[in-house]
């Protein structure tokens, strides 16, 4: 498979890559999704920046209340990280289920954000574990919530001359947990997601005093269920408020058939991956 | 546990440290001085007219050599197909497309990258035509594929057994009357046996080369079948033999796939010809999903009538068959090959009717099984039914329609001799190693809790290795491509003045061994060891005639046949031993050093020796042995090798999702004497997987008006490594007696016994909340909509 013909920047430093970008161009880190696009000529950008050679953005970072990830940090990284795993367990395990070996060595957590899309694994623990977007660009940087960040399929709130440098995830208190689980389209774990959920709770005196839940795979987004939350809120967690809460799992959600299941399916999906997600999350604490 | 013994021991694979460094030479690897690139402008449409085709801007594009369509190639005819009863392909579509991905025009240029983008420049103005798509309707006739013909049927392949009107209409009413009987019950299975895409890891491939001052193309082509490709040039391009040589050099999987002769390795050929420059077009992945050949596709019902008690009185097949837009190679013969297992390994009366329609999609021809596996699908699911409607273990309805073992030919119901056979001993087999007891025992405890665990049983026969040559005239051989050779098989045996050996075989293998399990044969014969044999196949400049390598044919027909030339080159070595030690040849014994007198060790000669006297034949004094120390034989069977088998899967539901584990897979293979027991199960690790990926996984969709859904691998999933359990292998061995080495064929047996096994197993576990039938691929949508059902 062959792409149209492009430009191919591999600035040295930050400012080099906010200089290079432009209304045609596109950000590129692992290329695992991009470059397929490419070459099944679906998306032909002018200008491809590689921000692979630009120090400082391939760590994990404690930033005392929060962790960072950095843009180049690979989905195998982000799995398998101590600090990751402690604080945000629902995006270590979505990494972890990304792809194969060989693309979470290659594809980071970031690229795979900024791609936005609807059947990826870590948008939707991004979203549980409150991440926030750090978006740098030659005039600043923003600070995106993720539950803002995600605006359609393929389509995030990123604008043309911005780059994802990292994300900030919030760490975990007492109380706290989370948890990813799908179904992949080969079964079991295997594959983009066909339903998915993520779930982070945190309990106090035997109440849930706070959730977050996100679906992946259903929708045109990856997005929040926050009617599952605000139902989750207040009970203790049983397996009767888990499951009078998912019944609002699909609150503002267009379920979109395809080859992998017909709406009807995918809503039943949804409700069967939240719950299960919740339960797994609850345990974890 | 590889070993170092000759025939029967497990030979560590020859050709794998090359392939796993990356050091062998594939098509795609050869870029001859000069070297063009091809791209297509493909079809993005099912069905439609070409009004116009305006190449002006593709012309004017850099790096542009030339553009073609189908008025620059109309001499040259239709594409050949060896079996064709209706309608070929045009080399380029002509004023109609007829399915997506077809080629409508080709560009030449200098690099791939500019061939593709010159190709999107093509402006092709289609008007849309309602496409065909639906099995039944096609076969109804409510709308034509080629408005030209008066039907989109091409024929029906009935028997009961074959060939005999007059036992048919008998069968027919010996069904009629079991099925009267009060004591009888009938049960039907409607089932798709899904279109799947062969997925070869490495594309299809060609580089022509024309030999302008010999007159002469080389061609190289990721094919399975050089011979018979080296016969449509020829015959296109109007040339002898003599005048076109391919190769296909290492190739990275067939499946199948490669088993075809394509518009676009005669297009290839034509550039090359036309322009004077070496030419290449290397499909890409995406262009594979639309335009190389598909498999399977069949819709039908299957019924078994039988008596309460398991005894089965008659089994119907009515299907209709997917040939897709035209005929290719094979097409039309697929079903056929069916045909032939078509009462599988049963001795109960069976009507078989398959029905082959054109519709608006890609060719579909071989796909590794090649209408064996949807015959055993359907036969195995239909006893499955009929097993679990009269309540009696799968495994007793099995053994108590077996034919008995045999060891001399035995004609099958649908018509056909079979060589050998031990199916119950087989599938007794299955019982002990599975702890069958045990198993049911497990899943009735799991049931208890509540949980969804099923056992699924299929038997299976096979036939491969197609022989003899009188079968040429039902089409078993490449006569359409000008080369009258039906399907034997060749060896050529070389001991070389230094002693090594050459082999020289008809095959034109893709990842099966044959490296390693030629030269064990040839050991075994020689003495000499497999480190100093060197096997060349896939090359119509060295080998004499070849068929190629399909059907699991390779071991028993080409490994046969060098056996035997290896057999006559020791006789022969013998007798040239036997001369310099001034012993009788009766007496002489090879072995890795040479020639010794039995009996005394101490009077031998060395095969550097013997190999010299060979070559110096004045050494040979007035023995009246002639020099050189070669053998070529041609090897035609009495009859094709009928292999069989029994597989067992254990499976687990969540009827929450629908996804299905397989939580154990066991297979007990027969397929008589293996050469090298570590290949044959590889071979059955392949095949299997590639029946797991049928069952789970795999199918082509076409939508309604005929746009392909699975475009890519993102969308057509082929099971990997990650996705299927431990296999658990075994076998009994049961040889054939239709060639020297006793061994059938295996390539295909693993592929054909699994498909069925695995939907037994999940209806099984699925039993009891009442399902009983889930079409393939049982992705978890399909099985939990059986569930709420």
């Amino acid at each position: 498979m062959y792409p149209r013909q492009f430009d191919y920047v591999a600035p040295g430093s930050l400012e080099e890559a906010f200089a290079a970008l432009g209304d045609d161009s596109k950000v590129m880190a692992g290329g695992m999704s991009l470059i397929p696009l490419m070459k099944m000529r679906l998306f032909s950008p002018a200008v491809i920046v590689d921000i692979a050679r630009i120090p400082g953005l391939a760590t994990i970072e404690d930033g005392g209340d929060h962790i960072s990830i950095g843009a180049l940090v690979t989905h195998g990284e982000t799995a398998s990280s101590d600090a990751v795993g402690a604080n945000a367990s629902a995006l270590a395990a979505a990494a972890s289920l990304t792809g194969d070996v060989q693309v979470r060595n290659r594809g980071t957590t970031c690229g795979a954000l900024a791609h936005a899309d609807v059947a990826a694994d870590q948008p939707a623990g991004a979203l549980a574990c409150g991440a926030v977007m750090v978006a740098q660009s030659a005039s600043g940087t923003r600070e995106i919530p993720a539950s803002e960040f995600f605006v359609d399929s393929l389509t995030s709130a990123l604008n043309a001359d911005e780059i994802l440098t990292s994300i900030r995830l919030p760490k975990t208190g007492a109380g706290e947990g989370s948890a990813y689980d799908k179904l992949g389209r080969r079964g079991g774990h295997s594959d983009y997601a066909v339903a998915g959920a993520a779930a982070w709770v945190k309990k106090s005196n035997g109440s849930i005093e706070a959730a977050r839940v996100a679906l992946t795979g259903v929708g045109t987004k990856p997005t929040l269920a926050s009617g599952v939350a605000d139902a989750l809120v207040g009970t203790d967690g049983s397996d009767a408020a888990v499951a009078a809460a998912t019944e609002h799992a699909l609150e503002g959600v267009t379920v979109l058939e395809d080859l992998y299941g017909s709406e009807e399916y995918k809503s039943h999906l949804a409700k069967v991956y939240v719950s299960r997600a919740i339960k797994q999350a609850l345990a974890s604490i | 546990m590889a070993t170092t013994s000759a025939l029967g021991g497990s030979v560590r694979r020859r050709e794998d440290p090359a392939l796993i460094q990356g050091l062998g030479q594939f098509v795609d690897d050869v870029s001859p001085v000069g070297t063009t690139h091809v791209a297509f402008a493909r079809s993005p449409f099912a069905h439609a007219k070409i009004n116009s085709i305006d190449t002006s801007a593709a012309r004017a594009a850099d790096g542009v050599v030339a553009v073609y369509t189908h008025e620059d190639v109309a001499h040259l005819g239709d594409l050949l197909a060896q079996v064709k009863v209706a309608k070929g392909r045009p080399l380029l579509a002509h004023g109609k497309v007829k399915h997506v991905g077809e080629a409508v025009a080709m560009v030449v240029a200098e690099s791939t990258y500019q061939a593709k983008d010159a190709a999107d420049l093509i402006d092709i103005d289609y008007e849309p035509l309602k496409a065909v798509i639906d099995l039944k309707e096609s076969a109804a006739d409510t709308s034509l594929v080629h408005d030209d013909l008066e039907s989109n049927v091409l024929l029906a392949w009935e028997a009961g057994p074959w060939g005999d009107e007059e036992g048919i209409a008998a069968t027919k009413q010996t069904i009629a009357d079991a099925k009267a009987r009060d004591d009888t019950v009938s049960v039907s299975v409607e089932a798709v046996n899904q279109r799947l895409m062969p997925v070869a890891i490495e594309p299809r491939s060609v580089v022509a080369e024309w030999q302008a001052g010999y007159g002469r193309f080389v061609i190289h082509s990721s094919s399975q079948i050089p011979h018979a490709l080296m016969g449509a040039v020829k015959t296109t391009f109007g040339l002898d033999a003599t005048h076109v040589q391919v190769i296909a050099p290492e190739v990275g999987g067939g499946f199948g796939v490669k088993l075809n002769i394509y518009n676009d390795e005669i297009l290839v050929a034509f550039a090359a010809k036309a322009l004077g420059r070496p030419v290449k077009w290397t499909e890409t992945r995406r262009e594979s999903t639309g335009s190389s050949t598909h498999g399977r596709g069949w819709v039908g019902t299957a019924t078994i009538t039988g008596t309460k008690d398991g005894e089965i009185l008659g089994y119907e097949l009515d299907a209709i068959a997917d040939m897709g837009a035209y005929e290719q190679n094979l097409t039309v013969a697929i079903p056929f090959l069916g045909l032939f297992v078509g009462s599988g390994q049963y001795k109960f009366s069976t009507h078989w009717k398959v029905t082959c329609v054109f519709t608006n999609k890609m060719t579909t021809d071989a796909c590794r099984g090649a209408g064996r596996p949807e015959a055993a699908y359907y036969l195995e699911r239909a006893i499955d039914a009929f097993s679990r409607e009269v309540g009696v273990d799968p495994v007793e309805v099995r053994k108590k329609n077996f034919i008995e073992k045999f060891d001399e030919a035995v004609v099958s119901p649908i018509g056909f001799a079979m060589d050998t056979g031990d199916y119950s001993t087989n599938l007794d087999k299955l019982v002990e190693v599975s702890n069958y007891e045990a198993l049911k025992a497990e899943r009735d405890a799991a049931r208890a809790e509540g949980r969804y665990v099923g056992i699924g049983i299929s038997s299976y026969c096979e036939v491969c290795g197609f022989a003899p040559t009188a079968l040429s005239e039902l089409g078993f051989s490449w006569s359409t491509y000008g080369l009258p050779a039906g399907f034997y098989g060749t060896g050529l045996v070389r001991v070389n003045p230094d002693a090594s050996v050459t082999v020289i075989t008809g095959t034109g293998p893709s990842g099966q061994g044959h490296q390693t399990a030629w030269a064990q044969l040839v050991s075994d014969r020689l003495g000499i060891p497999v480190e100093k044999i060197r096997v060349i196949h896939g090359d119509t400049g060295e080998a004499p005639m070849g068929i190629g390598t399909f059907g699991s044919r390779s071991v028993a027909v080409d490994g046969s046949a060098t056996y035997d030339a290896a057999e006559r080159v020791a006789a022969k070595a013998k007798d040239i031993a036997a001369h310099l030690l001034e012993a009788s040849a009766e007496d002489i014994e090879l072995d890795a050093e040479g020639a010794s007198v039995a009996g005394s060790p101490e009077s031998s000669v060395e095969w550097g020796e013997i190999a010299a006297a060979a070559y110096l034949p004045h050494r040979l004094g007035e023995s009246e042995i002639e020099g050189g120390l070669e053998s070529h034989v041609i090897f035609d069977p009495p009859n094709a090798t009928w292999p069989f088998g029994s597989h067992l899967a254990m499976v687990e539901v969540d009827p929450d999702t629908g996804n299905v584990d397989i939580l154990r897979y066991f297979t007990v293979d027969d397929c008589g004497n293996q050469i090298n027991p570590m290949i044959v199960a590889g071979q059955v690790h392949g095949g299997v997987t590639h029946g797991i990926g049928q069952a789970m996984l795999e199918e082509v969709v076409y939508d309604e008006d005929g746009n392909l859904l699975t475009g890519s691998l993102l969308d057509y999933p082929i099971p990997t490594a990650g996705d299927v359990p431990f296999y658990e292998l075994n076998s009994t061995v049961t040889p054939t007696n239709i060639n020297s080495i006793g061994a059938k064929g295996i390539g295909e047996a693993g592929t054909i016994g699994t498909a069925q096994t695995i939907v037994n197993a999940v209806v099984d576990a699925l039993d009891p909340l009442g399902v009983k039938h889930i079409d393939m691929p049982l992705r978890p949508k399909r099985v939990w909509a059986a569930i709420q059902e």
